[in-house]
Formats: structure tokens, sequence, C-alpha cells
């Protein structure tokens, strides 16, 4: 199952630079050297800086607002406040719960209330801090359980409950031999991108704005600001700001709409930039959950049953919560096969930070408690937890918990045997290492902290597989747009695909490379004179707008072909013609998935997926087990990739998308008490430093997938989703610890 | 010294402040905003992060914590900077170290800043040499192995992934 | 408002007496934060960069002093870390290289956190300070000088100037919890100081009070309990006892940080670590 060295050592090499070649990605040296130009980087002449006055409080109605002392800060253009806003616009993702500005009341700190120009960002600041606001504090309500009661009075006209979904599989009265139980939960992960959300916002002087900003998808985002800015979609045009990183916080609409509207207001270009402890409130966060289970299984270890009861906080605001309770149900059981099940999720709104998208996107939740329970029924068994997974493991053919057949590849069993056949790794167990001299404290729990002892140093290994889908669900409109244009052997590329840092810009190139022979190709910068390419999200992108190029590309190619045939040429090889042909050619592909999607129905059935992805790690960890610190040391992974066509930047999203799995292992948290973020920074909300990183082994499962326009399938969300239930089982292992919940924190070890 | 005009030495050119630049503001912000170098990137501005890296007499420092007023006669290299990176810049790129890009500009100047002081540093200097630089996309994986390349060590991309 | 950086210590003394709300600035790593921020808006400030008599260390005798305007990467010199080993890996731990090439000794005592790094070293090392206003210099030992959570001993007009340690003459450990492996403030941590020459044994613990954590009483117990000939201890069972006390007398708080049971917790285990490699 290998790439690249497997194909040159069969004679079939890559063309260079094409797809399943690793090429420099085409914005590298930019990027290198400071010449790329973010969201945040964009400067024009006389331009005012824009900044928001936010709720301090979770729930309170707002009884005053006096924007007069901000307005006689020399060097402030002006103040926009909610109740100026005449159509009360709100937005949303799924539904436009979403107030632009709070008018009435606030339900979370964080909220938008007002806003500011000035001429200066400190300037800005210190008239925002200067606006006077009212409120009246209501009682809050933050304890998701609470939510879900139905006795408990709604914050919001649409009720506390967003979404609620049972899946009923199979015979709900169905029992196994054996019956195991648990409780878990997973904390608030933050996205935590480096690129803070920013964005330029220039009136056209017609009344319309152009607004560059750092985003995952320009057309939704479009079509929401045109909506809360009452203007016809033509009137505003989203251009594409450099995105330092998104992983789902980029889905909404942050600072959209205020930027437009101060510039608007003012007449002049309003940039809008987020101070860090801003961004932390300034986005939605993975949706912190809790879970109860109860496996079923036959004393030979076949699984029988599972029941669960999934309840996800999704905070103030709907965003897309709704898709992702969605997903925690339907991947809620693991990648079994599960003849019963009975699994009720529930997403609720609470007085709590907003909760939507992130990487793995409900995945994650339920996977940290199907892998525990896989484990403890293992235990429960006398089984060994890799066989007890490897018999239990969905093959392609099998119906899931939705009825869903599985209409392509599920190598689930090939996932786990390549996690697991890596070597353990080169750095020897704590027992037999001498104590740490002062160079290689890195290589011990507790790093430059110098505190480990290595007789109290335990080593412990896990394994853990998850799966989930590829592509939009239930119904949600998909598709991606791509044109090709061809002229003197270089192909011009438009396609409104968001590049946040996977390397869809390379891939592009690649392609045309692959069909048409091009040396070069120049991709147009993304905006929304272009069709829609969808979101860069439900790792989704390399198929549709890939597939988009793809057609478009081939589509070129016939032309070129029938071109040539006119002339009295067959069986050109399309390459040559390009690079000898003049002519220009153009082609515009809209690329739709290969089956619809249907929503599911009061049971929880229906064919809700495209296709599926699946991916296993193997964890080892080193903790020191009386100070309860960890070091997570090796991560190996065996992943369904379909077609590895970049090798080097598939390898690029399995070590990112592992390191932020085992960041929710052992140390992101958002803390939140009463409805406020307690650490909404980079000093206390820690993300993995090189320092922390585990050697990463993977192997790329290849078994390419029917449908997929290259064979390929999305690569971005899977290394993310079983890896913190790897780290997690390793510090089982190592600990005999519980490890219901994650982060896992010092304290819960000892 | 509020309320004039002062002088920075910024990759080897006099480059001149204007007088309205309020006095705390950070040299990273004058870089970005007054002289035209948004290369040095802005994402906590708490020097938590490393993506302002900037050398300053040679030394290593974010520049969202140094006062810009107060790095006046002091020879301040930034990511623009031509040529001075460029050995590591390509590595960058070839080894597949830059996905999203924000971090990109500070590792680059960490990285050379390491590289300066320990040509052949061993595998555990080099993750402590930039534990100061986060990045949220790529993991390190590919970074380590561009330095590797710059070392001269064998880059690991092939064995890390089969 | 106003800037004022002055070349030469007299200049900068001056200044603060002038105008005792200056708000000072050395490497800036604390009070950066707080302007990028806009949370602090001073009317004024004093940087101390260019003042060379800040810089510097030099040996007198058995003792060390350093310059206030040390950095925490100097601290790390292997001539001075041969020195103040403690200090040393105290300095290791603070931050990332980018803060420890611009934090200084000095910076870190007047900010005096609960978690300052180098400050449990200090008190093990009983440090004392040397502080200078104008018309007036003072040593101030650090038990005095640091007197709360972020607060010192420092008047209005005075600025710290140096720092005088012993030179190291036994073993000196540091042991700092975090999170994470690197740039983590500190949940716990624990200075450990052995001098032969003196039979003496000091135990700070940070993070765990308002100031370094000590437990004299106990340290005159232990002293007892080692055998100064050998350079060893008695028994195992008096470094379990004496992480014991320094836990008993931990006053930790819970935070967003931690809990105050794991910290006191922590603290029992560092200090029994600390004392059995300073005493294998």
């Amino acid at each position: 199952m290998t790439f690249l060295a497997d194909r040159q050592a069969a004679g079939v090499a890559p063309v260079e630079g094409g797809v399943g070649d690793s090429p420099n990605r085409p914005d590298g040296p930019a990027k290198t050297q400071g010449r790329f130009a973010f969201a945040s980087d964009l400067n024009i002449e006389g331009m005012l800086w824009g900044t928001t006055l936010r709720s301090p409080h979770p729930h309170a109605r707002i009884t005053g607002v006096d924007v007069g002392p901000a307005l006689a800060i020399d060097g402030v253009a002006c103040a926009v406040t909610g109740a100026e806003l005449a159509a009360r616009p709100t937005y949303g993702l799924i539904s436009a719960d979403q107030p632009v500005l709070a008018v009435d009341v606030v339900r979370y700190v964080g909220e938008p209330v007002v806003l500011v120009a000035a001429d200066h960002p400190d300037t800005a600041r210190r008239a925002a801090e200067a606006i006077l606001v009212e409120y009246e504090l209501l009682a809050l309500l933050v304890d998701p359980a609470d939510a879900r009661d139905p006795t408990t009075p709604a914050i919001h006209p649409d009720g506390n409950v967003v979404r609620r979904i049972e899946i009923l599989h199979g015979d709900p009265d169905a029992t196994g031999d054996v019956v195991v139980e648990g409780t878990y939960e997973v904390g608030t992960q933050d996205q935590a991108f480096l690129g803070p959300e920013a964005g330029l916002a220039i009136p056209d002087g017609e009344g319309g704005v152009d607004l560059w900003v750092a985003t995952q998808w320009l057309h939704s985002d479009r079509d929401q600001v045109a909506e809360c800015l009452g203007l016809p979609p033509q009137a505003v045009r989203l251009h594409l700001g450099g995105v330092g990183g998104a992983f789902g916080a980029r889905e909404d609409l942050s600072l959209h709409v205020h930027a437009c509207l101060l510039a608007l207001r003012t007449g002049r270009p309003v940039k809008m930039s987020y101070p860090r402890d801003e961004s932390f409130v300034g986005h939605v966060h993975r949706h912190p959950a809790r879970m109860r289970y109860r496996h079923h299984a036959t004393a030979e270890g076949d699984l029988v049953k599972v029941e669960a009861d999934i309840l996800l906080d999704g905070g103030a605001y709907a965003s897309s919560s709704a898709a992702v309770v969605s997903n925690a149900a339907r991947f809620a059981a693991g990648p079994y096969r599960v003849p019963h099940a009975v699994i009720e999720a529930v997403v609720v709104r609470t007085n709590n930070p907003p909760c939507g998208a992130m990487r793995g996107f409900g995945a994650v939740q339920v996977c940290f408690a199907h892998e525990a329970q896989m484990d403890r029924l293992a235990a429960r068994l006398g089984l060994d937890p890799v066989e007890l997974r490897l018999r239990n493991a969905l093959t392609s053919g099998d119906v899931l918990p939705t009825g869903q057949r599985i209409s392509g590849t599920a190598p689930v069993r090939e996932c786990i045997e390549a996690a697991i056949a890596h070597p353990l790794p080169a750095l020897p167990p704590p027992e037999s290492r001498m104590p740490p001299g002062e160079a290689d404290w890195l290589e011990w729990p507790g790093g430059v902290g110098r505190t480990a002892d290595p007789a109290d140093v335990r080593r412990g290994v896990g394994l853990a597989v998850g799966y989930k889908n590829l592509l939009f669900s239930e119904g949600f409109e998909e598709s991606s747009e791509a044109t090709v244009l061809l002229a003197d052997g270089v192909a011009t590329v438009t396609c409104a695909a968001a590049e946040v840092g996977q390397g869809f810009v390379t891939l592009v190139g690649q392609i045309a490379r692959t069909v048409l022979g091009c040396e070069q190709t120049v991709l147009l910068p993304a905006d929304t004179t272009a069709g829609s390419a969808g979101s860069t999200s439900a790792s989704r992108q390399t198929w549709m707008s890939g597939g988009a190029v793809l057609e478009a590309c081939h589509e070129i190619a016939d032309q070129v072909r029938k071109g040539w045939a006119g002339a009295g040429e067959v069986g050109v090889d399309v390459s040559v013609a390009v690079a000898a042909g003049s002519s220009a050619f153009e082609a515009t592909a809209v690329y739709r998935p290969p089956a619809a999607t249907r929503r599911l129905d009061a049971k929880g059935q229906g064919d809700a997926d495209v296709s599926f992805v699946f991916a296993a790690h193997r964890a080892v960890v080193d903790v020191d087990v009386e100070l309860g610190l960890v070091r997570v040391v090796q991560v190996t992974t065996g992943q369904d990739v379909g077609r590895v066509l970049h090798p080097t930047q598939v390898l690029g999203q399995i070590e990112g998308g592992i390191a932020q799995g085992v960041g929710l292992a052992v140390m992101e948290e958002l803390v939140v008490q009463d409805g406020v973020i307690r650490n909404p920074s980079f000093t206390d909300y820690l993300i993995p430093t090189v320092a922390d990183s585990p050697d990463v082994l993977a192997t790329c499962i290849e078994q390419p997938e029917p449908g997929a326009p290259l064979g390929a399938k999305g690569v971005g969300e899977p290394p993310t989703i079983s890896s913190t239930a790897a780290v997690a089982a390793a510090i089982r292992n190592a600990t005999g610890v519980e490890v219901t919940r994650v982060p896992v924190r010092p304290w819960d070890l000892v | 010294m509020s309320g004039h005009a002062f002088e920075l030495v910024v990759n080897g050119e006099r480059r001149v402040v204007p007088g309205d630049a309020l006095p705390t503001e950070s040299l990273l912000y004058v870089l970005r905003e007054r002289l035209g170098l948004p290369g040095s990137k802005n994402a906590c501005e708490q020097g938590e992060c490393g993506s302002c890296s900037v050398l300053v007499d040679g030394v290593l420092v974010c520049s969202c914590l140094e006062l810009a007023a107060a790095t006046q006669g002091r020879d301040i290299v930034t990511v623009e900077a031509s040529q001075r990176f460029a050995d590591v810049q390509a590595a960058m790129v070839e080894a597949g170290g830059v996905q999203c890009g924000f971090c990109t500009p500070g590792f680059v100047v960490a990285i050379q800043s390491l590289l300066d002081r320990d040509p052949a540093p061993t595998p555990l200097a080099v993750r402590e040499a930039l534990a100061g630089n986060l990045c949220r996309c790529t993991g390190y994986g590919r970074i380590v192995a561009a330095i590797e390349a710059v070392v001269g060590r064998s880059p690991r991309s092939e064995e890390a992934m089969s | 408002m106003t800037v004022v950086s002055p070349t030469r210590l007299d200049e900068a003394l001056a200044a603060v007496a002038v105008d005792p709300s200056l708000a000072v600035i050395a490497g800036g790593t604390d009070l950066m934060v707080a302007l990028n921020a806009g949370r602090e808006r001073p009317a004024g400030l004093l940087s101390l960069r260019r003042v060379d008599e800040l810089r510097g260390w030099r040996r007198d005798g058995d003792d060390l002093v350093i310059g206030a305007g040390v950095t925490y990467a100097e601290l790390l010199d292997p001539a001075l870390a041969e020195l103040a080993p403690g200090l040393a890996q105290a300095a290791r731990t603070v931050g990332s290289p980018q803060i420890r090439n611009t934090g200084t000794l000095g910076g870190n005592l007047a900010t005096a956190s609960p978690a300052g790094d180098t400050l449990p070293m200090l008190a093990a090392l009983d440090a004392r300070i040397e502080v200078a206003a104008v018309s007036d210099r003072r040593v101030v030992p650090i038990d005095s000088f640091l007197t709360g959570p972020k607060r010192t001993a420092l008047r209005p007009g005075e600025l710290v100037v140096s720092v005088r340690i012993p030179v190291a003459d036994g073993p000196q450990e540091y042991l700092k919890i975090g999170v994470r492996n690197a740039m983590v403030i500190a949940v716990a941590s624990c200075a450990l100081v052995v001098c032969w020459s003196r039979r003496r044994v000091a135990c700070a613990c940070g993070s765990v009070g308002p100031t370094p954590v000590r437990n004299r009483q106990a340290e005159g117990w232990l002293i007892g309990e080692v055998d100064w000939d050998a350079r060893r201890l008695r028994s195992r069972a008096a470094a379990e006892r004496f992480g014991r006390s320094l836990a008993r007398t931990s006053r930790p708080i819970d935070d967003h940080r931690a809990p105050a049971a794991y910290r006191r917790e922590a603290v029992r285990v560092l200090v029994t670590r600390a004392l059995n490699r300073a005493f294998p």
C-alpha cells in the first residue's frame, strides 16, 4: 500500500509535477518571504479601522446605549448600533437566528453590540470602551441538561433545542450476552488558527461594497452579507483575502457584515482585524459533549447493539449545530457492524459561547466515547482490543445504523493493520533509560521543567478507529464550479474554492499538468464573480473542486483532440498538442457528486451521505504517574485516502490533524464558567508546540473510491477523529486510570 | 520622544517613522502599518506564538514585545530581508513546511537564528529552539524536515509515510 | 505621552524621582502585552534598555552580582550558569527563546508574579536585591522584597539595580510543572539549594502562594538529617517527610490553570524528587 515509491518501482511514474507527485506549492515562496497577503495584511490609503463592542454578560437585556462619548473622541468616524439597523438583520449557516448586532438582548459573552470606525485601531478601541451600554441581567442557562428540559424557559424565539435526532436501527429490544456502559465527556476545543479574523471592506460609491476577507466559503458569506445589508447579491462582491488557517472557524460570518456596514456608513474603506482575545470570542468552537453509551455484544465478541445518548452544547446561536448533531448521531457507533442501534443525539441552545464547525464535525466527540466503550468491552470479554475491532470492522457493502449501505471503499481492517504494523518508537521505554541529562529532558514527560523521575514513568499504547462522511450530507446543496482557459500552453483556472492552507492551489496545477501537459498554471484570485465552489470543509474540495477542474480540463482536452482530429491527426497526445497549439480553449464545469443525499427520517434512516472515510491511530505515551504529566511519544496511522494525489501535502494534513487530536487529548480546552471563557489567549489556551509533538508514521491505504473524480478521498478530517481517542487509550494503558473525559489534565491521573 | 519622527534601521535601510506614531506602538505595529513591511505577523501580540519574530542586533525577539521607539539605533532584520534567509525559505517550500503560511515568517527567522548560532543542532536542540513558534496547520513534521534538509541530514518524509 | 530612554542609571533614577508614575520597561515582555491590548495607558514610559550599568554580572568573592538587566538567555550563558546553575535551570523554563532573549531578571522581580520562574530559586538562594533611588541605595532581602502577588517593597522612585546571590557550592535543582512542554506558566515549582561549606539546605516553592513558600523550621530539621561528611541523607524517609512539610506549608489556590489540591500534592512530589537528586 505505498504510493510514489511503488509506482516508480513499477515504472508508472506520475507526470512530473502532476497528480501523484509532490510539486512545490505555488504560493510557497511568497509565504516564506513575507510577501503573501493575508487578509490582516491588506491596506489601502484612507482606510479606517473598525472595532466591535461586545457584551460582557452571557444573558442580559439591553436597556440603553449611548455612543456619544465615543463620537466625542478625536479620530472617530462613526458608531453603529443594532437599533439603527431598521431591518434587524440576522444571519446563520442553516437558520438565520443570529443578529448582526444585538438589539434587545444579548445571549453570550462576546455578542457584538456596537461597531466603531476610527483612524487608528487604538482610537477605535478607546472609543468602544467609552460607549455606555446599560444591561439588565437575565437568568443564565449554562447547563445543557437544563436546556434539554422542555420546562426551561427558552432563551431564543427558536427554542432551546436546536435539533434532536433519533436513530432506530434493527430491534430496539435486542440485547447481548455482555453489556458495558460508560459516560464520557469532551471539553470545548477551539480551532485556534494563527491568522486572526480580518477583512477590508471598500464601498464602491454606488451603494455596493467589495469585501476582502479570510473565509471558507465566499458565496455563502456573500449571500448572507447581501441579505443583511438589504442589497442585491451583485452589489456585494467578496474576494478571498489570504487565509491563515480555518479548521471550521471561518464557516460562519464574523466581521463580514460589520466591516461592510462601517464602510457604507462612512463612505471609506474599513479594515477590521481581531486581536487574539477577541478572536477567541469571535468565532464558533467545537461542541462540548456529554455521552452515555451502552454496548451489547455476544460472548464471542460480535457487537449486537449500541445505545447512545449524546448531548451537545451548541451555545447561544445555531450555526451549523443541526448538521454537527446529525454527524454525531450517524457516526456514534463507530466503524463497526452494528445490527441494532438506539441513538439519540440532541444539540441545545445555552448562554455559553456559540459552537459550530470544527474539523471532524461531531465525529470526534463520539469517537472518543465509542472507542472507550470498545476497550471496556474488550476487557470485559477478555479479548484483545485489536481483535475485537477487526472482528467487527465495517467493510464495503455493509449497512450502517442509518440503513445506508456503504457503496464505496471501507478499508477499516487495512487501516487498523497498517497503524499497528509500524514499529514501536525508537525511543526506548522509560525503565530502560538512564536518568535524564540536561540535554535530554525533552524526551521525558515534563520536558525542560525537569520534573521526571524515570522510576515513576510508565509507557502505554492505545488504538482507536473512527470514520465520518466526506462531502455535505442530508441533501445539503453540493456543487463546485471551475473554469479553465488554455492559451499558449498556459492553463488559467478560475475557481472560488477557498485555499486555507490545505494545498488546493497546488492540486489545480497538478491536474492541469497531468491532463493537459501544461507546464504553467495560473490560478486566479478567488472571488464571487466565479460560480460557487462550496465550502472548504467536510474534506470535500479535492473531490468537488478538484473534480470541477478535472472535468473542465477533460473538456478542453476533448476540444483540443477534436481540433487536431479535424486537421487529420488522430490519437494525438494532448500535451504535445497543447504545447504546439496557438488556439485558446475554454471550458467551465459544474461538478456535482455522483449520488444524491437525503435527510434522515424520523427514525434516523436515509442515505444521508455520498461517501465515507476511515482512519485508525495508534498512540504511545509516557506518563509520569506521580504528577500526571504526559508525553505523547509516537502516533501511527493507517488512513483511507483512496488515492494519494500529493504525498507531501497528504502527510502534512495527517501530521497537522494528529497534532490537533493530541491537543484535544492532553491540553486544549476552553474553560467556560458561567458563560465566560476564562482562557481566551495563547497563554492559557495551550496548543501543542514542536516540543509537544509526537513522531508521526503514516500509511496511506489506497483503494480508489469509485465515483470520486480522481479516486481520492478527502484527507483533512480523518487525522483528527480517532487520534484523540488513541492517546486517551494509551494513557489508560499506562496508568490504569479510566479516563472518561478529554482533555486529560494531570490532576485527572493522580 | 513623543510627537517626533524617528529613524529605524530595517533590513539595512534607514526608515523614518512619522511623528504621529503613538509612543506605545510596538515594533510589529510600526513595521506592518507604518513601514509597509507586513511580513511579520500579528497572531497574538502577546509574545506567545512567535509569528512576529525578527532579529534585533542579531538576536531573535518577538517584535510585538519591542517598543518601536526603543529599537532606534539597533539593527533590525525582518523576513523581508532579501537573501538573508534564502536557504531556509527554499527548504521550507521544498519540504512541505508551509500550509496556510501565517506562522511561516516567524519560523523562517527563528530557524535561521538557530542555524546562525548552531549550524548542526541536535533534534532536541531544534525542538527547544523552535518551541516559541506555534503552528496550527502542519504539526511541525515538515518544518523539522526542512531544517534537517538545510543541516544536511536526510529528509524524513520517505521514512514518515508509506 | 512621553518616553524617556536614558543611557545612564543616574538619569533613569532622576526621571522616576521627578515622575514616580512612569511605567518602567526593561525587556518589556510583561508591559508590552498590556500596552498592545490597551489595558494600560501610562502617561509616561521609562525604558531601561540602554542603561549599561544594569547589564552584565560579576563575581565578588563568594557572591555573584547580576545586573537587573541581565536576560534569561544570558543566565543560560555557560560561564554564568556554572556559577548559578539553579538560576540557569529556571531561566531555561521561561517562555520561549524569543522571550528569554528579552525578558530580564529585574523584570521578573519587579513584576513579582506568584508564578515568576526565577523567584523561588532566588528565595532559596537568599538573594539580596539591590535597589536604588536618586539619593539612596539599599539592599532588600528577597523575603522582604516580594510582599504579595504582584507586589514588591519598591518605593516610588526606586529601581531594581542588581541581585546578589552566593556562588553555587553544592547541588541546585529547579523543577517546574506546566501542562505543556514549553511557553507555559508554572502550575507548581520547586527550587532547592544545597550549600556544602555552610551546611545549609533551602527549598522554596512557586505558584503555591502569593510569594515563594519556604519552611525554615523544616529546613532546620532537614539539615540535621544530612550526613554532611558523606553528603548523604540519613534516610530516604527524610526526603519524603520534607516533601510533605512543604506541601502542608503551601497555600495554593484553585484557578483556571489547576486545582489547589493538585498543586499541593505536586509540591510534595517535586520537593522529594529534588532532594533525591541532590542527595542520590
